[in-house]
């Protein structure tokens, strides 16, 4: 099953190296969503520390609900979500794959652009420690195993753009109230409470539960 | 309409009338908040009802999953709209009493947060449903959603509760010291009960629809091979 779905994220990874087209245009976004915010507030470099790990998380969440949908559209749109199940058999080696993939994509951009929140924000940057990033990856395994999902959940409705984070969105708040809280506590004391963790991982354990038990009934021709 | 169904929907409006009786003339007067904590008894039962509404969707999309019978996907959807409307009613009646007690409309404390995301996450699952192009996958999509949607209240939950809570503790069942007089508890059950009675009518007549729309819609998918074998005919 693992093989199988290793097989479907090295041919994810393989098609975005062709293309770059996911990655560049999320990370655009990311990039304007910190300046934008910016523009809004004017934040001075006290109030800035404050408001940054709310901000991050919300740059990174809302990224990541507008990259995921193309998870399963790109098979919607050129019709070879069959070719894929026959290729790969599993349903939930697909989904895992897929998953797998737009997760390293979504880490990477977050940390291209964590130095850049910091520049832009005037953080110290020893503030971006070990701890936040394993927080980021985290959550970002969660979350893009639940968008994966719900991209193929959302691949054959109207309005799906809009859709997919209308449905995800909600569900990632346990996500985003942990990852939010953690980050501010690591920026004052270094570390985050052991229930931050605990949530995001349940969130994960959780999702990864349901998506295999789930996964046969998501992904169908 | 049945004579049972009728029966029901008559039961239901008397037995509102006298849930309106007892929560204006039989209920006590509390002592600080006066003639406002009379919401009280629509606010929570209307939270009760919707909770049981929302576990009760679950649960019939799980007998979907497992079963792949239609009748479980229209109970969940009856169901899942019926608590919409029910946790719409506590969204509502929640503030009307918050502002003049607590002297503030909103809060984002535990049970407000949680509330406005179950609405948020039902109000998904009805969205996907309308906006499923493909009839025969959105019983089965909506189904998935609807269990990825509940599990996540656990985990709300306790993010809510860790991170502020400002809703008064547990009233009904709670430690010692808490509690209700006995004749608001006697209310309380007469307007829970016809919460539960209405939660029923609507289930009962929202499942009626769902099943003649899938009715309709099997109709419609047959209707052009009809039209095209009588073209063929003529």
């Amino acid at each position: 099953m693992l093989r199988r779905a290793w097989v479907v994220f090295a041919k994810e990874l393989r098609v975005e190296f062709r293309t770059h087209e996911l990655t560049l245009t999320t990370g655009f976004f990311v990039l304007l969503v910190a300046g934008m915010f910016s523009f809004a507030f004017e934040p001075t470099s006290t109030e800035a520390r404050a408001l940054v790990p709310g901000l991050l998380w919300l740059a990174f969440l809302f990224a990541a609900s507008l990259m995921l949908q193309f998870s399963f559209l790109r098979e919607q749109i050129d019709d070879t979500l069959s070719a894929l199940r026959l290729a790969a058999g599993d349903p939930f080696a697909i989904l895992l794959g897929k998953a797998a993939a737009s997760g390293a994509f979504l880490f990477g951009i977050e940390l291209v652009f964590l130095p850049v929140f910091a520049v832009f924000y005037n953080l110290p940057l020893h503030l971006l420690s070990g701890a936040l990033l394993g927080m980021l990856l985290a959550a970002t395994a969660g979350l893009s195993l639940v968008g994966s999902a719900f991209s193929a959940l959302v691949a054959r409705s109207r309005m799906r753009e809009l859709l997919l984070p209308l449905l995800l969105l909600p569900l990632l708040s346990p996500v985003l109230i942990a990852g939010v809280e953690a980050t501010a506590e690591m920026f004052d004391t270094g570390s985050a409470d052991a229930r931050w963790w605990g949530i995001v991982g349940a969130f994960d354990v959780t999702y990864l539960a349901a998506a295999w038990l789930l996964a046969d009934f998501l992904i169908q021709e | 309409m049945s004579r049972a169904r009728r029966a029901l929907i008559v039961a239901t409006a008397i037995w509102l009338a006298w849930a309106g009786y007892a929560i204006f003339i039989v209920a006590p007067m509390e002592r600080t908040m006066r003639e406002l904590q009379r919401i009280f008894y629509i606010h929570a039962a209307s939270g009760l009802a919707g909770l049981i509404a929302f576990f009760g969707s679950f649960l019939a999309s799980v007998g979907y999953l497992a079963s792949r019978q239609e009748r479980w996907d229209w109970l969940a959807v009856a169901l899942a709209e019926a608590g919409e409307v029910f946790c719409t009613v506590v969204l509502v009646t929640g503030p009307i009493w918050a502002r003049p007690v607590w002297g503030i409309w909103w809060t984002w404390d535990a049970r407000l947060t949680l509330t406005f995301v179950l609405w948020l996450l039902y109000a998904g699952y009805l969205m996907l449903r309308r906006l499923s192009e493909d009839p025969s996958r959105r019983a089965m999509l909506a189904a998935v959603f609807n269990v990825f949607a509940f599990v996540d209240v656990p985990l709300v939950y306790f993010s809510i509760r860790w991170w502020r809570t400002q809703h008064p503790g547990p009233v009904i069942a709670g430690g010692p010291g808490s509690g209700l007089d006995p004749r608001m508890w006697h209310v309380f059950l007469i307007v829970w009960t016809g919460l539960l009675l209405l939660l029923l009518v609507f289930v009962q007549q929202r499942y009626r629809v769902a099943a003649l729309e899938a009715v309709l819609e099997e109709e419609e998918c047959a209707a052009p091979q009809e039209r095209a074998l009588t073209k063929q005919g003529s």
